[in-house]
C-alpha cells in the first residue's frame, strides 16, 4: 500500500531529474528544442487541468496564452519593466480575462461552451489586430536580447533558458501534482466525473470551475510569458485558434487527465512535426493522421493507455 | 455614395453572404440534428468543393456556363461520397463518442486541407461565372419635386449575385421537401427523434448516418461552388465558413432547421452592414462579442429547446 502510494511521487521526482540530466547529454539542437518543449508543456498541462481534470473542453486557451504572452511583451517594450514584474504582469493578465471569461461562459455547457469561449479568444486575436499600433498585429514584435536579463544572466543563453524553462515547468509540475492530488482536485475529478452527484454532496460546483478555469488559465499565461521571455518574440500567430486547438490535441495525445500526458503529448508532436517538416511542407498532413489514429486505437492517449494497462496509479 | 444606397449595397451583399452560409451552416446543422457530432472538418468539405468546382471548370475548357453547371453536379457528388467513406472507415468505428469525433475531425481537417496543399497548391484560383451583367439599381428619394428616382454611381449588382440568392432559396426548398415529403427524408427524422428506437424499427441507422454525413458535406460543396465565381478557390478558404456556420448553427438553436436558415440570414447581413459602419476589424469584434453574449444569455439559441 505504501508503497503503491509513493509510486506517483518518485514518478514526478524520476522525471524531473530525467529532464534535468538530459541538458548534460543532449546536443545543442535538441536541448534547444527541449526548451521550447517545456514551455509549451507547461501551457498544456494548464489546459489539462480543465480538460482532463474538470472535464470542460475549452477552444479559447490561446487568449490566456497570448495574454500573458503580451501582458510580458507590452510592459517590457511600452513600459520597460525589467523581466520579473513583466512576467508577474503578464500571469496578472492572463488570470484576469480567466476570471471575466469563465464567469461568462461557465454559464453554458457542453458545445455552446467551446463556441463561447472560441468567439472571445477570436474576439481577443482580433482586438490585438485592431491595436496593431502597439501590438504590431500579426508582423509581432521582438523583444531585445538585451533586455531579457534576469540578475544579469542572459536568458537567451542555451543553458539559461534551458533551466530557466526547466524551472518554470518544475514549478507548474509539482504545483499540480499536489493540486490534483488535493481535496481541491479531487472535487474536480468528482465533477468530470458526474456533477450532478457532485452537486448533491453539496460542492459548489460553478465555484470550483471558475476556480479551475482561473488556475488554468493563470498557468497558460504563466507559458505564453514564459515564451517570450526565452523565444524574444510576441506575435498575434499566438492568439489564433490554432493555439487553441494545439492544446486539446497535446493533451488528448499524451493522455488527459494525467499528470505526465501533456509532456509526452507536446514531445510527440513537436518531434512529429520537426521530422515531417523536413520531409514535406505540407507537414500538418502528418499530425492529421497521428490524430485519426490516435483517436482510432489509443483514445486515452499514450499516458492514459499506459495507466489501463500497465499502471493503475499513475497520477 | 450617400448613405441610403451605401445601406441598401451593404444588405445586398449581406444577403449573397447570407445565402451561401445558410447552404453551409444547414449542412452543419443536419449532421449535428441527426447524428449529434461536431463536424469541425465542414469548413474543408466547403473548400474542396470549390477546389473541384476549379478543376472540372478548367478541365472541361469551352463556355464558362457547360463547367459551372457540371461542377454543380459533379462537386457536391465527390465531395458527399468522400465524407460518406470517411464516415464509415473513422467515425463509425469511435462510435460517435462526442470528444473523439471532434479530435478525429480535426485530424480530418488537416488531411483534406493538407493534401490540397500538396496536389492544389498554395495559389488562389478564379472560376468564371456563367453569366455576370452588371445591374445599375435606382434609388428613390423624396425631394421639392416629390418622389424622385434616379440611379447612383456605383449602386450595383451583378446578375450572378442575384442567382446565388435565388440558387440558395430553391435549394434550401428542395431540401425541405425532401425532408418532409421522401422516404429518406422519414428514416432521418425518425433517427433524429429516437436512434434506439429506430434501430428497433429495422431501420439501417448506420447507412443513414453514412448518408446523412455525405449530405451535409454535399451542402457545403454546393454553396462553395456557388461561391467561386465571387471568391477565388484556396486551401485555407474552409475556416471562415467553419467559424460562422458554427456561430449560426449555435445561435439559431442547435438541431433547429429553420432556426438556422433564420440565424444566417441575421448573421449574414449584420455582417454586412455592420461594415457599413465600422472599420472591418471592429466590426468582426462585435459581431464576435454579440454571438458570445447571445450563447451566453441564451445557450439553447433563437428558436432551440432547453436541453433536458
Amino acid at each position: 500500500m505504501t508503497g503503491k502510494s509513493r509510486a506517483p511521487n518518485l514518478m514526478v521526482f524520476g522525471v524531473l531529474l530525467c529532464l534535468g540530466l538530459l541538458f548534460l547529454v543532449l546536443p545543442a539542437y535538441h536541448a534547444g528544442n527541449l526548451a521550447r518543449i517545456m514551455v509549451l508543456a507547461v501551457y498544456a498541462m494548464g489546459y489539462n487541468l480543465l480538460f482532463g481534470y474538470t472535464g470542460l473542453l475549452s477552444l479559447g486557451h490561446a487568449m490566456f496564452f497570448a495574454a500573458g504572452m503580451y501582458g510580458l511583451g507590452l510592459s517590457m517594450t511600452g513600459w520597460g519593466l525589467s523581466p520579473v514584474p513583466a512576467f508577474a504582469v503578464g500571469v496578472g493578465a492572463a488570470t484576469l480575462a480567466s476570471a471575466i471569461i469563465g464567469f461568462l461562459a461557465l454559464r453554458t455547457r457542453g458545445v455552446a461552451f467551446m463556441i463561447v469561449t472560441l468567439m472571445f479568444a477570436q474576439a481577443g486575436y482580433l482586438v490585438i489586430l485592431y491595436f496593431g499600433a502597439y501590438t504590431r498585429g500579426d508582423e509581432g514584435f521582438v523583444i531585445q536580447q538585451a533586455d531579457r536579463m534576469i540578475a544579469g544572466i542572459d536568458l537567451s543563453g542555451d543553458a539559461a533558458r534551458y533551466f530557466t524553462a526547466f524551472i518554470l515547468f518544475a514549478v507548474c509540475f509539482l504545483g499540480l501534482a499536489w493540486l490534483v492530488r488535493a481535496p481541491f482536485g479531487r472535487t474536480l475529478i468528482a465533477i468530470r466525473e458526474n456533477e450532478e452527484r457532485a452537486q448533491m454532496l453539496g460542492y459548489d460546483t460553478t465555484m470550483y470551475k471558475l476556480r479551475a478555469m482561473i488556475v488554468s488559465g493563470a498557468i497558460s499565461g504563466a507559458a505564453g510569458a514564459g515564451y517570450a521571455l526565452l523565444f524574444g518574440y510576441v506575435g498575434a500567430t499566438f492568439a489564433t485558434v490554432q493555439y487553441s486547438i494545439f492544446p486539446l490535441l497535446w493533451v488528448l495525445l499524451g493522455g488527459a487527465g494525467t499528470l505526465i500526458g501533456p509532456l509526452v503529448g507536446v514531445f510527440f508532436m513537436f518531434y512529429l512535426i520537426d521530422i515531417s517538416s523536413a520531409v514535406t511542407s505540407a507537414y500538418m498532413l502528418i499530425a492529421g493522421l497521428a490524430l485519426v489514429l490516435l483517436t482510432l486505437f489509443a483514445p486515452q492517449g499514450f499516458a492514459g493507455e499506459l495507466r489501463k494497462r500497465v499502471f493503475a496509479w499513475l497520477p | 455614395m450617400e448613405f441610403g444606397p451605401h445601406l441598401l449595397l451593404a444588405s445586398l451583399e449581406g444577403f449573397v453572404t447570407a445565402a451561401i452560409l445558410a447552404l453551409t451552416a444547414m449542412g452543419l446543422s443536419i449532421v449535428f440534428g441527426v447524428m449529434r457530432v461536431v463536424n469541425v472538418a465542414h469548413g474543408e468539405f466547403y473548400m474542396l468543393g470549390a477546389v473541384i468546382a476549379w478543376w472540372v471548370a478548367s478541365l472541361l475548357g469551352g463556355h464558362p456556363a457547360i463547367g459551372f453547371v457540371l461542377a454543380l453536379v459533379v462537386a457536391p457528388l465527390v465531395v458527399g461520397a468522400l465524407a460518406a467513406v470517411a464516415d464509415r472507415l473513422i467515425l463509425q468505428r469511435i462510435n460517435y463518442d462526442p470528444d473523439r469525433t471532434i479530435v478525429a475531425t480535426i485530424g480530418l481537417l488537416y488531411i483534406i486541407q493538407q493534401t490540397t496543399l500538396m496536389t492544389f497548391g498554395p495559389e488562389a484560383r478564379p472560376v468564371e461565372a456563367p453569366f455576370n451583367t452588371r445591374l445599375a439599381l435606382p434609388w428613390f428619394e423624396f425631394g421639392d419635386k416629390g418622389l424622385t428616382m434616379f440611379w447612383p454611381w456605383g449602386l450595383s449588382t451583378t446578375s450572378y449575385k442575384l442567382f446565388v440568392i435565388g440558387a440558395a432559396v430553391a435549394i434550401l426548398l428542395g431540401l425541405w421537401l425532401f425532408m418532409r415529403h421522401s422516404r429518406f427524408g422519414l428514416l432521418m427524422r425518425a433517427t433524429q427523434q429516437d436512434r434506439e428506437t429506430a434501430l428497433a424499427f429495422g431501420i439501417p441507422v448506420d447507412r443513414v448516418y453514412a448518408w446523412v454525413f455525405g449530405l451535409g458535406a454535399g451542402l457545403a460543396a454546393v454553396g462553395a461552388v456557388l461561391v467561386v465565381p465571387i471568391q477565388q478557390a484556396h486551401y485555407l478558404m474552409g475556416q471562415d465558413p467553419l467559424l460562422l456556420s458554427f456561430i449560426v448553427v449555435i445561435i439559431g438553436g442547435l438541431g433547429s432547421l429553420p432556426g438556422t436558415i433564420i440565424a444566417a440570414v441575421l448573421i449574414g447581413m449584420s455582417d454586412g452592414i455592420i461594415s457599413v459602419f465600422f472599420t472591418p476589424t471592429l466590426a468582426k469584434i462585435i459581431a464576435t462579442l454579440l454571438v458570445a453574449m447571445v450563447l451566453v444569455f441564451r445557450p439553447q439559441g433563437l428558436l432551440g429547446r432547453r436541453a433536458q
